[in-house]
């Protein structure tokens, strides 16, 4: 059975669900699909259902009532579907509770989000070091703590999200370690202070750490973490503004736990996949898709928003989500042009409102190139396949020029996560290695499957007197 | 050493026991397989195929796979697997 409708929207995040609202509003059949039981995404992820929690956070509160919108909406909510499909115009393959699922529409809007990066130090890959936005999740879904005594490295304001996360729920922090020296937050803060709530929230983060006198060490960086089976210690040293490690005392931090992260990168496999234009923007985290400013793509009916268009924000993503909801309305005829306008006019204001906290924020979770530059030979890069820097330098002086030929010589990338891990610093080496553009090394190729998906479950319920088998030819 | 979970203030749903390697682990319901894992201490959860490190979960939201292990019989990502009654997981070897 093939679920069509008008409009399908891809990821329940703060960007899909303000997409799938909009479109609905205007009338479209709006179907919105997302992997998680529970709209949100991943900054606005709803706890576990069977947990109370003492006291709720501000992004708990901004998803709540994302999802009260959404229950209260007219949009066709198929959640805890895993989405290993896309194609045509516009067809989404998923594996849903009962099985193989296929939905149809003539308007696809991509919502998938980011994912994190790690830039790779020895000692990554040991049981017990997580992600910083891995942490998040434990922390605010399960309340749940990574360790008893965990560091917390890294960039970007999860750092600090993490460590008052830690501290109020009554976990230590061994150390927060963060590349950004106070300068460079000192800097930011004419940004950060166009948004005075977010950085009222940032600022409650900050005092409930000095609180609990976590030793805060600026412009350092995690050299390496260390132990036999799983993270004994992380040993830190200072970076300089650039990310790269310069002379100067190193300290060992005794842990069970080490929360790790340097940014996010945009997901945005959809509109690769369907080939749309790309542009690659550091700021914004990697290679983003070439957007009008209503989120659509260079190929007709398929739009994009949210951190997947590159690195913004919740708030910021829900309100370019919201412009493509109105612009794939407005598309299918809808939404005539003066109430597009008028509709739109206000949500393009917020959005540029957000802007300078967003490109601030932003630009904290940036790639550092010279912290890539600094990855030991030895360190691995990919995880799944094993694959180290050094292999992938000899790659490159073999004559591998691009991510994919990369790939083919090393199999870095190659493995289950896809790429995924290890992609945006993979490339990164590459680019430096043959001391060209980001743009000349390209991304990787996308393919089916989107994700992991069990062959069985895949095929579905599937018989050899299915197939339909045409009479023989007469001879 | 290992996760823990939080207490003040917080009511879980009671816990059910599941086997792995033939060893009894206690979970609440419904909290996720490499969380309940990683708290009785389990934290490496298979090696890497090539150079064979200990490998445990790393992103805790379904996209790295380090965390992949067997429930009865069928390769799952156990940060996507919620904990049920009797369930029996496999470690070490998948994906090799
Ligand atoms: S921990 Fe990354 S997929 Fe489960």
């Amino acid at each position: 059975m093939i679920r069509r409708a008008d409009c399908l929207v891809l990821g329940a995040g703060p960007a899909g669900t303000e997409a799938a609202l909009a479109a609905a509003e205007a009338g479209l059949d709006v179907v919105l699909i997302d992997e998680q039981a529970d709209a949100g995404g991943q900054g606005w992820r709803a706890p576990l259902g069977s947990l109370t929690l003492p006291r709720k956070g501000a992004d708990a509160e901004a998803g709540d009532r994302l999802r009260s919108r959404l229950a209260a909406s007219g949009v066709d909510r198929r959640l805890g579907r895993r989405v290993w499909s896309v194609g045509g115009a516009f067809r989404l393959d998923a594996v849903g509770p009962d099985g193989a699922e296929a939905y149809e529409a003539p308007r696809l809007i991509a919502a998938t989000g980011a994912h994190e990066r790690v830039v790779p130090f020895p000692g990554w890959t040991l049981p017990g070091v997580i992600g910083l936005a891995g942490a998040t999740v434990l922390l605010k879904a399960q309340a749940v703590l990574p360790g008893r005594r965990v560091v917390v490295a890294g960039a970007g304001p999860l750092l600090f999200a993490v460590a008052a996360g830690i501290v109020a729920k009554g976990g230590t922090v061994a150390a927060i370690v963060d590349m950004d020296g106070r300068l460079a937050w000192a800097r930011r803060l004419p940004g950060l202070a166009r948004r005075l709530d977010l950085l009222k929230e940032g600022l409650g983060w900050t005092w409930s750490i000095l609180g609990a006198r976590v030793p805060f060490l600026a412009g350092h960086g995690v050299r390496c973490a260390t132990g036999r089976s799983e993270v004994e210690a992380v040993i830190v040293g200072p970076v300089d503004a650039d990310g790269a490690p310069i002379a100067g005392p190193e300290r060992r931090f005794a842990c069970d736990a080490l929360a790790v992260g340097h940014g996010l990168v945009p997901g945005g496999e959809v509109p690769k996949i369907l080939r749309a234009a790309h542009l690659y923007d550091r700021l914004r985290g990697g290679f983003i898709p070439e957007l009008d400013p209503y989120g659509r793509t260079t190929i007709e009916n398929l739009y994009a928003c949210g951190d997947g268009t590159g690195i913004r924000g919740a708030r910021p993503s829900a309100a370019a989500g919201r412009l493509a909801g109105l612009a794939a309305a407005h598309d299918a005829g809808r939404l005539d042009a003066a109430a597009f306008t008028a509709l739109a006019e206000p949500t393009l204001q917020v959005l540029s409102e957000y802007r300078p906290f967003a490109d601030t924020v932003a630009g904290a979770m940036a790639l550092r190139p010279a912290q890539v530059a600094a990855i030991d030979p030895a360190t691995v890069v990919c995880r799944c396949e094993d694959v180290s820097r050094a292999e992938i330098d000899a790659a490159v002086d073999a004559g591998a020029s691009d991510i994919n030929q990369m790939k083919h010589f090393t199999r870095c990338g190659m493995g289950p996560c896809q790429g995924r891990m290890c992609g945006d610093v993979a490339a990164e080496l590459v680019a430096q290695r043959r001391g060209v553009t980001r743009e000349t090394v390209g991304y990787w190729t996308q393919r089916v499957p989107l994700r992991p998906v069990p062959f069985d479950t895949m095929i579905g319920s599937f018989d050899y007197a299915d197939i339909p088998i045409p009479p023989p030819a007469p001879l | 050493m290992s996760l823990w979970r939080a207490t003040e203030g917080v009511t879980r749903p009671a816990e059910v026991t599941f086997a792995v390697d033939g060893t009894d682990v206690s979970a609440p319901a419904g909290e996720p397989l490499a969380t309940a894992l990683a708290a009785a201490g389990m934290l490496g959860l298979r090696d890497s195929p090539r150079g064979g490190t200990p490998r445990g979960a790393f992103c805790h939201m379904g996209l790295c796979q380090e965390c992949v292990v067997t429930v009865d019989g069928r390769i799952v990502q156990a940060c996507l697997t919620p904990v049920r009654a009797g369930m029996q997981v496999r470690l070490g070897g998948t994906l090799r």
